[in-house]
Order: C-alpha cells, then sequence, then structure tokens
C-alpha cells in the first residue's frame, strides 16, 4: 500500500490561506484593543473575516478526517510526534472555539453581531453580563495561546525544512 | 523517508529560526500595545478616570450614576428622505435608554452634578441597532482624545498635596486652549431642574445616507417638549441627594415625556471633526422625530445598567465621521464595559445599595 506523500490539494489551499488569515485575525484583533482610533475599521474586519475562519476550519476538519495526512518520518523523536499530535489538535480546537467565543462573547454583550453594514448574525446566548465577563477575556487569552502555539507550529516546520530536511514541510509545501 | 545527514552550521541555522519567531512575537507586541512608542491608548484613559475616585466594582467608568428609561421612537416624515436607517420608517421603534449624571461615583448627589447624559438603544425590525450617547453639554470639552486626557490627568490629585496641581491645569489649558472654552460655557451655564427640560446633543458629527446615496454631515440633539426651567441655585443645596430619580418619576406618573430628534446639517467648511466647536445655530435643521418615555427605573435593577452604549453602533444609513474624540469614545466605552462585566462575573459587584 502506498501513502500518501504529501497533504491533498485543498488541505494545502485551506492551511496556508488560513494561516494568512489567522495571523491577520490576531494582529487585527490586538491593534483593534489597544487602538484610540481605529476601533472601528479593525472590527468591521475582525468580524467577517472571524466568520469566515470558522466555516473554513469547518471544511478544513471535514477534509482531515477524510484524509488522512501524510506520515512523520519514521526516526522522529516520540515526543516530537507527540507535540505534533498534540498541538495539531490544539490548533484546530482554537480555529474553531475562537469565532465561536467571540459571536458568543458579543451575543452575551447584547452587541449587534454586525457582519457587514446591514447584515448582522442572530445571538448565540442570551444577555448575560455574568457570561460576557467570562468570555470576553477567555477570547483574549486563547488568542494569546493561538499566537503561541503558531509560533511553536512555524519555528517546528522552519525545523524540520531547514535542520532535519525529512520532507515534512514539503507535505505541505508541495503537491504530488 | 531519507534519514537526515548530520550537518555543518545547524546552530546558525536554529538561530535563524528563533529570531523569525522573536519578530513575528515582537511585531504582535507592538500591534497589542505592549511594546515600543505608542499613542494614548483606551486602557490608558480609562486608568486616569478610575484614579479619580474610588473604585465601584460593576459600574461605568464614567457616567456612573443614572436611572433606567423605557419608551419608543416615531419618525417624522421628513426623516426617511435623509437616511435610508429603518427607524425612520418604522411607525414606531421601541427604546431603551439610560439618563447619566457625570463623575464616577454611582451614588454622587444630584445636586453636584451640573451636565447629564442620556443614552439611546433603538433596536427596529430589521435587526438593526442604534445606540446613542448624548450629553447635555453643547460642545464637548476638547477637540482630541489626546486634549481631554491631559485634562482628566492634570485634575488628579497631586501625591504630594492631595490637590490637583494648578501649574499643570494652566500647561494643560495653553496647550488645549478649547478647553478653557469649555470651562468658561460649564461656569456660565444654567442647570435645568429636571431632566425632563434638559436638551441632549450628540456632541459630535455623523453622516446620513439617503435612497439616492447622497450623504449629509449631520449633528443631532434631544430638544424637550417640556419648558426649560433653571435650577435655583438656593433649593439645589438642599436638594434630595436623588431628586433628579424623583422629579422623573412624579413627571411620568403624570403621562409621557417627549423629546424632538433635531438634525442640524453641516455648511461647508464647518469642523465636522473637532467636537469643541459647535455650528452656528443659522445652520439649517430638520426634525427627524420624536422621542417619548412612559417609565424609568433604578439602573441596578433595570436593563441599561448592562448595555455598553457605544456611539459607532449604528444602523445602515448612519455612520460615523473621523472625528477622533468620537472613535475613541466607542474604544473607551469598550474598555470600560469589559471591566465592569468582569467584576460582575467574578461577584465583585455590589448590590447597588448606598455605602
Amino acid at each position: 500500500m502506498s501513502q500518501r506523500r504529501h497533504f491533498n490539494l485543498l488541505a494545502r489551499a485551506l492551511h496556508w490561506s488560513m494561516a494568512v488569515a489567522i495571523l491577520a485575525m490576531l494582529f487585527i484583533g490586538a491593534g483593534m484593543v489597544a487602538s484610540l482610533r481605529y476601533r472601528e475599521q479593525l472590527i468591521d474586519l475582525h468580524r467577517p473575516l472571524g466568520l469566515a475562519i470558522l466555516l473554513l476550519a469547518i471544511v478544513r476538519l471535514a477534509n482531515r478526517l477524510r484524509h488522512a495526512p501524510p506520515p512523520l518520518p519514521a526516526d522522529l523523536p516520540r515526543l516530537q510526534k507527540l507535540a505534533a499530535t498534540l498541538s495539531h489538535w490544539l490548533l484546530y480546537a482554537l480555529m474553531l472555539a475562537m469565532p465561536l467565543i467571540g459571536w458568543a462573547m458579543l451575543s452575551a454583550g447584547a452587541y449587534p453581531v454586525v457582519l457587514f453594514d446591514g447584515v448582522n448574525l442572530p445571538p448565540i446566548l442570551p444577555h448575560s453580563p455574568a457570561l460576557y465577563g467570562v468570555l470576553r477575556p477567555l477570547h483574549g487569552v486563547l488568542a494569546y495561546l493561538l499566537f503561541l502555539v503558531i509560533l511553536g507550529h512555524l519555528g517546528a516546520a522552519l525545523f524540520h525544512a531547514w535542520v532535519r530536511r525529512d520532507g515534512v514541510f514539503e507535505q505541505m509545501a508541495k503537491g504530488e | 523517508m531519507s534519514i537526515p545527514k548530520p550537518r555543518r552550521g545547524t546552530l546558525p541555522t536554529l538561530l535563524a529560526i528563533a529570531a523569525i519567531l522573536l519578530a513575528l512575537a515582537l511585531a504582535f507586541a507592538w500591534a497589542g500595545g505592549w511594546i515600543g512608542q505608542r499613542n494614548l491608548t483606551p486602557q490608558t484613559m480609562v486608568n486616569t478616570v478610575e484614579a479619580g475616585g474610588s473604585p465601584h466594582p460593576g459600574f461605568r467608568r464614567a457616567h456612573s450614576k443614572g436611572i433606567c428609561i423605557v419608551g419608543s421612537f416615531a419618525p417624522a416624515p421628513a426623516a426617511a428622505r435623509l437616511s435610508t436607517a429603518r427607524v425612520f420608517t418604522q411607525a414606531s421603534t421601541p427604546v431603551l435608554g439610560r439618563f447619566s449624571n457625570p463623575g464616577n461615583d454611582p451614588y454622587a448627589p444630584d445636586n453636584k452634578a451640573a451636565v447629564r447624559g442620556m443614552a439611546l438603544q433603538l433596536k427596529t425590525d430589521d435587526g438593526q441597532e442604534w445606540r446613542m450617547a448624548m450629553n447635555s453639554f453643547p460642545f464637548f470639552a476638547a477637540a482630541t482624545p489626546e486634549g481631554f486626557q491631559a485634562m482628566n490627568a492634570a485634575k488628579l490629585p497631586d501625591p504630594a498635596t492631595g490637590k490637583p496641581d494648578p501649574e499643570k491645569m494652566k500647561a494643560v489649558l495653553a496647550r488645549h486652549p478649547e478647553i478653557a472654552r469649555f470651562m468658561a460655557w460649564s461656569k456660565n451655564a444654567q442647570t435645568p431642574d429636571s431632566l425632563a427640560n434638559t436638551r441632549f446633543n450628540g456632541v459630535n458629527a455623523f453622516r446620513l445616507t439617503d435612497a439616492g446615496g447622497t450623504v449629509r454631515t449631520v449633528r443631532w440633539s434631544m430638544r424637550p417638549h417640556t419648558p426649560f426651567v433653571a435650577a435655583d441655585p438656593e433649593q439645589l443645596k438642599t436638594a434630595d441627594r436623588d431628586y433628579l430619580a424623583a422629579d422623573l418619576d412624579r413627571r411620568l406618573a403624570a403621562g409621557p415625556l417627549q423629546w424632538d430628534l433635531v438634525m442640524q446639517f453641516a455648511a461647508p467648511g464647518d469642523p465636522i471633526e473637532d467636537p469643541s466647536q459647535a455650528w452656528p445655530d443659522t445652520r439649517p435643521e430638520t426634525t427627524a422625530g420624536t422621542l417619548t418615555l412612559v417609565r424609568a427605573e433604578p439602573q441596578v435593577k433595570g436593563p441599561c445598567l448592562d448595555l455598553n452604549f457605544d456611539p459607532l453602533i449604528l444602523p445602515k444609513g448612519i455612520s460615523g465621521t473621523d472625528d477622533p474624540v468620537l472613535h475613541a469614545r466607542s474604544s473607551v466605552y469598550s474598555v470600560s464595559f469589559n471591566r465592569r462585566e468582569r467584576e460582575i462575573s467574578q461577584g465583585n459587584a455590589k448590590d447597588g445599595s448606598k455605602p
């Protein structure tokens, strides 16, 4: 049986487009809360981009469950294999959780969930100051966690590409 | 899979990877305001306001004292020609709102409050929302958030004397002369004896877009149907701590209270992005509708306490201008809201009983 040597085209397209979207999202989010002047403009980008990431993450998860990823090198130390597996599932969990928490916290804060001018999403939680008070800081903390996991992911990818040169980076960078 | 060959130069490669990660982390820290020379942040502004009084967990950092109000808005026929906002075509829109006193003490005596606020939330049947935060002053204290922040910082007590340092305020007025104009206004302005006869002003400019795409720049105000009566300074001295709420209840028991929403249109050259300058009274105006209030309730039990009346929550057909104070209000209210809701979720907020 021959195993796939690369991620499929859909997985690669989703990976690289979401890499750009999520990094942009993290910078927009961090800038938004500290800005006195551009909060409105940044929030107008943040919400539709967040929904796009949620939808793409669902497609990506379905694709990932249907198509097994190419195997990691046999000689990769067990600890690194474990770290790879755990960090990948943590990335999936955060990609899905962050937009949902954002949507939920706006709902709990009784904010209109404006997607575009004139287009709102329905609330997914009732107005609840206590819930908002938990979800809003959670959204911020998980954003920093997501950024750290992405840094680790990027560091590991570059380690595979430049130090180990074991083809792991090419699994996502190249096609068949 | 080929077994990786041992390589020379692994250390420089690892350093290069570390440098890439560090650069990304530093860029992120900069975007989030953690490092680098940054302009003023909303967090700093709220910190300064907090430093000016004792903490009141669960309450707004400014305009902490308030009363929830309930009513409706009915548009005037002319309004639908100004903006496509649904609020101007729907026969009647429910309104939830809040009257407020300035300062950060939710139990402050009413006779100390020279200015007052009116905030409103209008939700139309198409799911659109319009939130407003208006004030009884006709123009804002400062032209920029930086000026407002400098004024608030100068009002803080000096640690050495326990009183504000007059030299600091002098320096602020030299740099932001418009603040002196506001101070002169507040010294001479007559205080209305009731919330019912107070005019509330949007202060910042907004844009209305009509069905043809024409954009008009306006400032709005709520003008009371109840005739203005100035508060008697002698009576104010002995007035009850909550006399404004008692007066409001008394008046609402006798019947609804009304305000006209009046749009004032900018002329070419008018200062649109400077809320410290009123436009001349001669600018054309249109009444866009009427607000009718039917009920008031204490904010600790009311639905208005846990709403953020962010003036940039606007329906389709109404948008903000580039006025920096307007954008700063949106940012600062958000920080205040996040802090107080967090206090509530941690169980630190008091139940509203008087201290």
